[in-house]
């Protein structure tokens, strides 16, 4: 999780020797991505243009390219819930997320590692069991429904979970760490020096904060959001535990045509299209953001 | 009046960082005080503190297989990828070769793609090779998430490794293997553990990439997700909290190590 940490623009004392050993030592877990992660890839492709031949339940390859408007034009709503989704759970984790990193880097003093243990810690702890716990918690049966309503805050039809916002808020529990500790990570890393220098400079805190700190932490927002919103993006779980019918997301509609369905070409094209569409958003976002050395 | 706020505004901060830690801990909370609950079936009303699902955590039908399974592929994925993944960081940290950015990118990609994209195409290649799914597909998936999660981990601690001391090693005359096996290797092991602690957390909690390259093999997290549905046994809390504690004590007597040792 310190991800994305030492990049590969700045390396000192690399050993120029043209010798096969940096090959031989990329070998074997290079050719263990490949196997099963490039060869999967692009099976899902050739599965997605394949159709379903006939009776012996077996998909044939027709490259019928229309799979992918059929599957997106029947999933339309789920798609754009699925971004839309990903992008508040990444904001809310953010706005979360960047006052605790600040206060862990600058304010904690010797606390600083206990910290840091403590942001990791709900990990150790299934994230099942934790997002079942926030339904339990949150739902009809639950301490803070049946608080509200008898305050009459809300009105006894009314209920939190089943909701977009219990997914959303879910999903913004959910990936909440790998947002903080690159923030962490890149506040840290801030020479004190160069805060001194802003106020020697008669710069207030404010200014400080915002002429200073918060470019020198970019990279690390950059970072966590990207770890937030691309798997909060993918999620399924949330949006079944926490979310009614109304809040299905792509993954589940992609988990249903796997399983339920066994539909495997419209589920293909639908996981292509989930790719390739994070993949484009990041791309264009790591180019606006200009934090070239994430790759 | 006026030293409360002073006192508000110079502390809000903390504040903040206090209530998004009680907002973490919420449900941990939670899952640990409904692990003494005297549940019978589901374990959704308190009906009281009793310790005997702490007494017999395997109480509850199928928990201890699904979670015995958990522990055997967390474990084997954990010791193959930190391997390959330690590999490649120290290639990337300490070589220039041809294809740096090729294999940067080839880490990155499994990183930047969603869950469920990554299981649906392993699942789909399996089905297209006639593999049955099994304990032996989901370590190979497990070990393939997990490699990029090492690669990262154990690169930033590479980098800060100053290369004069393995320079001083070969110059009393250690070889490549000796240096890396006597200076590298140590200064290393705080990166490796780290990586190899989170290439485990990984994949005992996956559940995603689980579901669609296992087949009918059991995992705790696919035991929770299906007995969600009927009502989840407090013993799978007792799991879930004692997997807490563990973790913490590691990572404590981890960083207190690793200060000692800095102090030698």
């Amino acid at each position: 999780m310190a991800a994305f940490k030492g990049t590969s623009t700045k390396v000192f004392g690399l050993n120029e020797n043209r010798s096969a050993l940096p090959y031989l030592l990329l070998l074997p877990g290079l050719l263990w991505l490949t196997l099963f992660f490039i060869v999967p890839i692009f099976s899902l492709g050739q599965m997605s243009t394949k159709v379903s031949g006939g009776e012996t339940g077996e998909f044939v390859q027709s490259y019928r390219f229309s799979n992918y408007l059929d599957a997106f034009s029947a999933s339309q709503e789920q798609f754009l819930r699925s971004f839309v989704y990903g992008i508040l759970a990444t904001l809310i984790a953010l706005a979360i997320s960047y006052p605790l990193a600040y206060a862990i880097a600058f304010k904690s003093g010797k606390w600083k590692n206990i910290l840091l243990v403590l942001v990791v810690a709900p990990f150790f702890v299934s994230f099942l069991l934790r997002t079942i716990a926030w339904k339990q918690i949150l739902g009809e049966e639950g301490p803070v429904v049946s608080f509200l309503r008898t305050l009459h805050l809300i009105s006894p039809q009314t209920s939190i979970t089943s909701s977009a916002f219990a997914v959303v808020t879910g999903l913004a529990y959910n990936f909440l760490p790998f947002m903080t500790l690159p923030i962490y990570a890149s506040l840290e890393r801030i020479d004190p020096r160069t805060l001194e220098a802003a106020s020697d400079l008669y710069a207030n805190g404010f200014t400080t904060f915002r002429k200073v700190t918060l470019p020198l932490s970019m990279p690390g927002v950059v970072a966590g959001t990207l770890l937030t919103f691309i798997p909060a993006a993918g999620d399924y779980i949330n949006a079944t535990i926490l979310g009614s019918p109304a809040n299905k997301m792509l993954g589940n509609v992609i988990e249903a045509r796997f399983f339920k369905i066994v539909d495997y070409p419209a589920a293909a094209a639908l996981s292509f299209t989930l790719m390739a569409a994070i993949l484009v958003l990041v791309t264009l976002y790591i180019r606006r953001a200009g934090t070239e050395e994430l790759i | 009046m006026k030293s409360i706020s002073k006192w508000l505004s110079k502390n809000l901060i903390r504040i903040y960082a206090f209530f998004a830690f009680v907002y973490l801990f919420i449900p941990v909370a939670y899952t640990f005080i409904f692990s003494f609950n005297d549940s019978r079936k589901t374990n959704l009303v308190w009906r009281g503190f009793t310790l005997d699902k702490w007494k017999n955590p395997c109480g509850a039908p199928d928990v201890c297989s699904a979670l015995g399974n958990s522990f055997i592929i967390g474990l084997t994925a954990t010791v193959i990828s930190t391997i390959l993944g330690t590999l490649i960081a120290f290639a990337l940290g300490r070589y220039k070769f041809r294809g740096r950015s090729g294999t940067n990118l080839l880490i990155f990609l499994p990183m930047a793609t969603p869950e469920i994209v990554l299981g649906a195409s392993l699942l789909t290649m399996f089905v297209n090779i006639g593999f049955n799914t099994s304990l032996t597909s989901v370590i190979i998936a497990h070990v393939m998430f997990c490699i990029s999660f090492v690669v990262v981990t154990v690169k930033a601690r590479v980098a800060t490794l100053d290369p004069k001391l393995e320079q001083a090693a070969m110059d009393l005359y250690a070889n490549e293997w000796q240096t890396f096996r006597r200076v590298t290797l140590p200064l290393l092991a705080p990166g490796i553990a780290a990586a190899a602690l989170l290439a485990f957390s990984l994949s005992f909690d996956d559940f995603i990439i689980t579901n669609f390259t296992a087949g009918t093999v059991n995992t705790f997290p696919k035991f929770v997700y299906v007995s969600a549905g009927r009502g989840i046994p407090a013993q799978a809390n007792v799991i879930g909290s004692a997997m807490f504690f563990i973790a913490l004590i590691i990572v404590i007597v981890g960083q207190v190590v690793s200060r000692k040792r800095q102090k030698l």
